[in-house]
């Protein structure tokens, strides 16, 4: 490897690295604000300045210039720190130092900096610019005055997020950043923006004013919005969630979190189930833990266990599904399900995991979607998609309804039909799939949640199988889901044991009387209204459809409320960790079925969360092994779906509305108001009346 | 003085037909297939050995810099790329070269084109002129139609196209790779060098970009050799160039000159000398706005080429010669020029951005003398703080004219302070 030195520090670099990086071997900080790893560099702040030896006589920018071998870079001479001094000085004459009052303040990149290479007075007497704050919808609040031109929020919205609705205009002293025609930025990625930007120009409109970072605790734990598993920070200040950012995983999210888990918080603390509730004449009411559990074991005794069914939602967790499987185990009954959606999806494990993995995405060289629209099933999966993409331009066909992905796509087709064409080899992208040497698809839940569901993710087995997707060293055959939930419950088998009935058959059941107790846990994307002839127990955090469908309440915990694990669409196992805890008298979800266990006589084996996971270890192996993809799992696709029938309806996918799409979502103002500005289109309804006297 | 023989620019008046006739009978399209037919090999070596420097104002030699675009062609296409965005205030020497002997620009950008393996050439126009870009657009239409550009161009079994491209009327996009950036239909605002045109420059690919009057001498220089060329002028300083003189003298013109010529001899020879008379003289800013300016002492003797010029801390730029006598303000004059880079800048780095409106909003207190003394000091400093740190040359632009200012005229500037302190203390 080539070496350079670094005042004076002689360090080997790879070929290819800029001046900054090498300069940061060699241990030496950087000043930088327009620079990221992860976007185009831009070299506009001039905050990096430094002496390279042999050159011109003026500093260069190390975020942009090429190492070359031996170079001789200097950080700490004259010339740089006057380049330095100099640059500090300029971004801070036309900035507000409004630091008392702004949001940034305690994580602002300008005031770190300003702390370790600015000047204590300022020789600028002129006014100051003042620049009109921009309207960037219901989540981003803009300060404009603030802005230092970074252009990170730009190069973020073109580069990563695929839209264009930012940009500079203007030049000189009069550039601004806009959206052009004070437009909300249209992007599931948008929030991103707030952590890009160095300043406070940029910041979150829900958080404003609401606390200071130095006072908020920080857990690290995973996001359950969708079947990503985004690692996430929960920022809280007593028992309250303050915000929720995102957390370095370059194999999932890499720094990228979507605005829905950003800025669900609110919904945490709206419609909260804090204590159980029983159904007395019709009507719910508050009733004590022992009461809740004393009207189900009063239902349950004597009850065939062919006679009870269990269904499980979107964003519970391991411990708890594990819970409900052993309860509904030792109840007798085969009628557990966690596909509320009814996807036609079980095992062996790698038939229903997103074996390529999210970081493989970007070795793929071809992609075909079925049934899915990854922007709002999985907005970092699409952004990973465009980064392939970005990169190689590789081919991408899509069947399945027409979707703005922020990137390339062929439609190919508009359902099943197309899908049998491709597996046939009569359609032309079956041929570059076949000539591509890592082909990948992925398939959604909108080709699976379906009566020909099984038969559908039978053909594109065949579609993987006839094109060559799944080698030694390389599986290119996806599923996507959309629940966090659901490749747990997958893999600890909430799925319908012998003579057992799936959900819609449990719903089915419940109209025709065979089914008399349905116990939700946490499921409420499920036509709860065919419910009402059925006894039903609802565990979950938020009084949604579920809860108000039911005869007994059980008040459990959010995601950030419990320690739990998650396995995410990759069949990544993850550790979420308790950032407050449940409000109330809700409980964590796995204690309350143990609990309900002993009262109704049939106690799981288990008293502690740590003998559950033990015990769920043992059962189910990989779990054991946290925070990897799975690798080497042997995929047999004649064993996916089964062959048959398909119907002549095309694909849809199942998230209409990316912003409402569980419990917690639409508890939520932010979120609501996202929809309405996003997806229904009422653009600035709100937004633009807000004034601060508006009540 | 340059004699009438070694002219390049014989109908830098418009007193001739601009056309492809009366162009012929000035020489230009004389055995342009011949020339190239000599390969490219050749006429880089020619133009290196004619000490060629670029027109534009930074004075790189064009030899070398034809040289730096690869031999072999990858894949990509090479483009030669004009800079005709001429913006710089006080120069307006290429517009009289595009309106009144195109032919000689056309001819030239084949020949440069050939030689760098360029089969397509843009020029990039200033918006503001209009009639430039008819009369350009004519010569090249005349050019095609005579089989002069297109397939087998001038017969030389070289393809060629040239495209006439208007600009917005943006300064910045003079600056080479804005200029590219505006020319892909993208925001002008100057890229990060490296990677250098020659290797990634318009969509990707090698170019070179020059500027009109660097181009419009190759074929003369090539069909009278590089020696004829090289004679003229001073080493390191070689050929002729076109002056415009501006301002206060008695005949402000275009002429093309001997490089080396005394700035003096310059003005009286040719532009009826300063008004009022050579001691009426104040200050001259030799080589366009963007160059520190020069005091009369200074002026007296001082040769007008690159090196000499560099020599009195400032430069021969695209030699534009703005002459003021003792009637001007000279605070008032940098003032305006400081408002004008305040207003070109492109916004995109931070000292230029920033440090522009800075110094503008100084130099305006200046002329009234609302400051204190160790406000000028201040001042140096933030021209010292712009100065090398942009990413392209509007920075330093920005900064050498408000250089110039202290570094002549500082009493000037304290009188005026001291001036206003005495009026707001009488009051």
């Amino acid at each position: 490897m080539p070496t350079a030195t670094v005042d004076g520090i002689e360090v080997e670099y790879e070929p290819g690295m800029t001046v900054m990086q090498v300069c940061e071997l060699a241990g030496r900080e950087i000043p930088r604000f327009c620079y990221h790893e992860r976007l185009s560099v831009a070299g506009n702040c001039r905050m990096c300045l430094v002496e390279v030896e042999g050159g011109p006589p003026k500093p260069a920018a190390s975020c942009a210039m090429p190492c070359a071998p031996d170079m001789k870079i200097h950080t700490d001479t004259p010339m740089v720190k006057k380049a330095r001094d100099g640059v500090m000085e300029f971004l801070l004459i036309n900035h507000p130092l409004d630091c008392p009052i702004c949001d940034q303040g305690g994580e602002c990149d300008l005031q770190d900096q300003a702390m370790a290479f600015g000047v204590d007075g300022s020789r600028y007497d002129e006014n100051k610019r003042a620049v009109t704050n921009k309207d960037l919808g219901p989540l981003i609040r803009t300060i404009m005055t603030r802005c230092i031109h970074c252009t990170r929020c730009v190069r973020f919205t073109t580069e990563v997020a695929g839209i264009s609705d930012m940009g500079l205009i203007g030049r000189g002293e009069s550039a601004e950043i806009t959206s052009y025609l004070d437009k909300a930025v249209d992007s599931e990625l948008s929030g991103n923006v707030i952590d890009l930007c160095p300043v406070g120009a940029l910041t979150s409109k829900p958080y404003a004013f609401k606390a200071r970072p130095w006072e908020l605790k920080k857990t690290e734990t995973v996001d359950v919005m969708d079947a990503v598993g985004s690692n996430i920070r929960v920022d809280t200040r007593g028992r309250e969630v303050m915000r929720i950012l995102p957390r370095l995983n370059e194999d999932v999210n890499e720094e990228w979190i979507s605005d829905k888990t950003r800025f669900i918080w609110d919904g945490l603390r709206r419609q909260r189930l804090d204590k159980p509730y029983v159904r007395r004449d019709g009507k719910l009411e508050p009733a004590t833990w022992d009461e809740a559990f004393a009207a189900i074991a009063e239902k349950l005794k004597g009850l065939e266990g062919s006679k009870v069914a269990a269904i499980a939602g979107d964003m519970v967790c391991a411990e708890s599904m594990y819970a409900l499987k052993g309860l509904m185990d030792s109840l007798g009954s085969p009628n557990v399900d966690c596909r509320q959606d009814g996807a036609k999806l079980k095992g062996p494990r790698s038939n229903y995991l997103f074996n390529t993995t999210i970081a493989g995405i970007e070795d793929a060289d071809a992609l075909l979607l079925i049934g899915t629209n990854p922007r709002h099933e999985a907005p970092l999966i699409n952004a990973r998609i465009r980064k392939a993409w970005a990169a190689s331009n590789m081919p991408i066909g899509n069947v399945g309804a027409v979707h703005d992905l922020t990137y390339d796509v062929d439609q190919l087709g508009a359902g099943p039909a197309t899908l049998k064409d491709i597996a046939d080899g009569n359609h032309s992208f079956a041929s570059v799939l076949k000539n591509a040497k890592r082909p990948m698809l992925i398939i959604g839940q909108g080709a699976l949640a379906r009566a020909d569901g099984a038969a559908i993710l039978s053909l594109a087995a065949k579609v993987a199988e006839t094109t060559g997707m799944v080698s030694e060293d390389w599986n290119g055959f996806n599923v996507l889901h959309t629940a966090a939930a659901r490749v747990a419950g997958l893999d600890l088998g909430l799925v319908p044991g012998e003579g057992g009935h799936d959900v819609a058959n449990i719903l089915t059941g419940v109209e025709g009387g065979d089914i008399e107790v349905v116990y939700l846990l946490g499921a409420d994307e499920i036509e709860t209204r065919r419910l009402s002839r059925a006894f039903v127990i609802y565990q979950g955090s938020h009084g949604d459809a579920g809860a108000h469908a039911a005869d007994v309440v059980l008040p459990g915990a959010a995601y950030t409320e419990k320690n739990a694990i998650w396995v995410n669409t990759e069949g990544r196992v993850q550790h979420g960790r308790r950032a407050v805890y449940p409000p109330g008298e809700a409980k964590e979800d796995w204690s309350i079925l143990r609990a309900l266990s002993g009262v109704i006589g049939k106690p799981l084996p288990w008293k502690t969360q740590g003998e559950l996971v033990a015990a769920m270890i043992e059962a189910h192996p990989h779990f054991g092994s946290a925070n990897t993809a799975p690798e080497g799992n042997s995929l047999d696709l004649g064993s996916v779906g089964v062959s048959g029938a398909v119907g002549d309806m095309g694909f849809a996918s199942p998230v209409t509305d990316f912003y409402l799409t569980n419990p917690i979502a639409r508890a939520s103002e932010i979120m609501a108001e996202c929809s309405a500005v996003f997806v229904h289109g009422q653009n600035r309804a709100k937004t633009a009346e807000a004034s601060g006297t508006n009540g | 003085m340059l004699q009438d023989k070694d002219r390049i620019f014989t109908n830098l008046y418009g007193l001739h037909d601009w056309r492809l006739p009366g162009a012929r009978k000035r020489g230009a399209w004389d055995n342009t297939g011949g020339l190239i037919q000599k390969g490219r090999d050749y006429i880089i070596d020619e133009m290196k050995a004619s000490g060629l420097r670029g027109r534009g104002g930074a004075g790189f030699p064009t030899g070398l810099k034809w040289s730096f675009m690869p031999k072999e062609n990858d894949g990509r296409p090479h483009y030669l790329v004009v800079n005709a965005d001429e913006s710089e205030p006080g120069t307006c020497k290429d517009r009289e070269i595009m309106r009144n002997d195109p032919h000689i620009l056309l001819e030239g950008c084949l020949i440069a084109g050939f030689s760098m393996g360029a089969n397509t050439c843009y020029i990039y126009l200033r918006g503001e002129y209009i009639e430039v870009r008819h009369r350009l657009q004519a010569a090249i239409d005349e050019a095609y139609e005579a089989g002069l550009l297109g397939k087998n161009a001038a017969g030389s079994g070289w393809d060629y196209d040239i495209y006439l491209h208007h600009g917005a009327g943006a300064y910045i996009c003079g600056e080479e790779t804005a200029l590219l950036e505006s020319l892909e239909g993208k925001k002008g605002q100057p890229r990060l060098k490296p990677p250098f045109p020659a290797n990634m420059g318009l969509y990707g690919c090698p170019t070179t970009v020059n500027n009109v009057e660097s181009i419009a001498v190759a074929p003369t220089i090539l069909r009278r050799g590089s020696s004829w060329f090289d004679n003229l002028g001073r080493p390191g300083n070689t050929g002729t160039k076109i002056f415009s003189i501006s301002g206060h003298v008695n005949n402000p013109c275009n002429v093309e000159e001997e490089m080396g010529i005394s700035l003096r001899e310059l003005i009286e020879r040719h532009a009826g000398g300063v008004r009022g008379g050579w001691d009426n003289l104040l200050a001259i800013i030799p080589g366009g706005s963007s160059v520190p300016l020069l005091p009369k002492e200074i002026c007296d003797t001082v040769l007008m080429d690159f090196d000499s010029l560099k020599e009195v801390q400032s430069g021969l730029g695209t030699a534009a010669v703005i002459v003021m006598d003792k009637s001007t303000d000279i605070v008032k004059a940098i003032a305006r020029l400081a408002a004008f880079y305040k207003h070109e800048s492109c916004g995109q780095c931070t000292p230029c951005r920033e440090g522009t409106g800075w110094m503008w909003r100084v130099m305006e207190r200046l002329v009234k003398g609302e400051a204190q003394k160790s406000e000028i000091d201040m001042l140096w400093d933030v021209t010292k703080q712009v100065e090398g740190h942009t990413i392209c040359a509007l920075g330093d632009a920005a900064a050498w004219p408000v250089q110039g200012l202290i570094r002549h005229f500082r009493k000037e500037i304290e009188d005026r302070i001291d001036a206003n302190a005495g009026q707001v203390a009488a009051e």
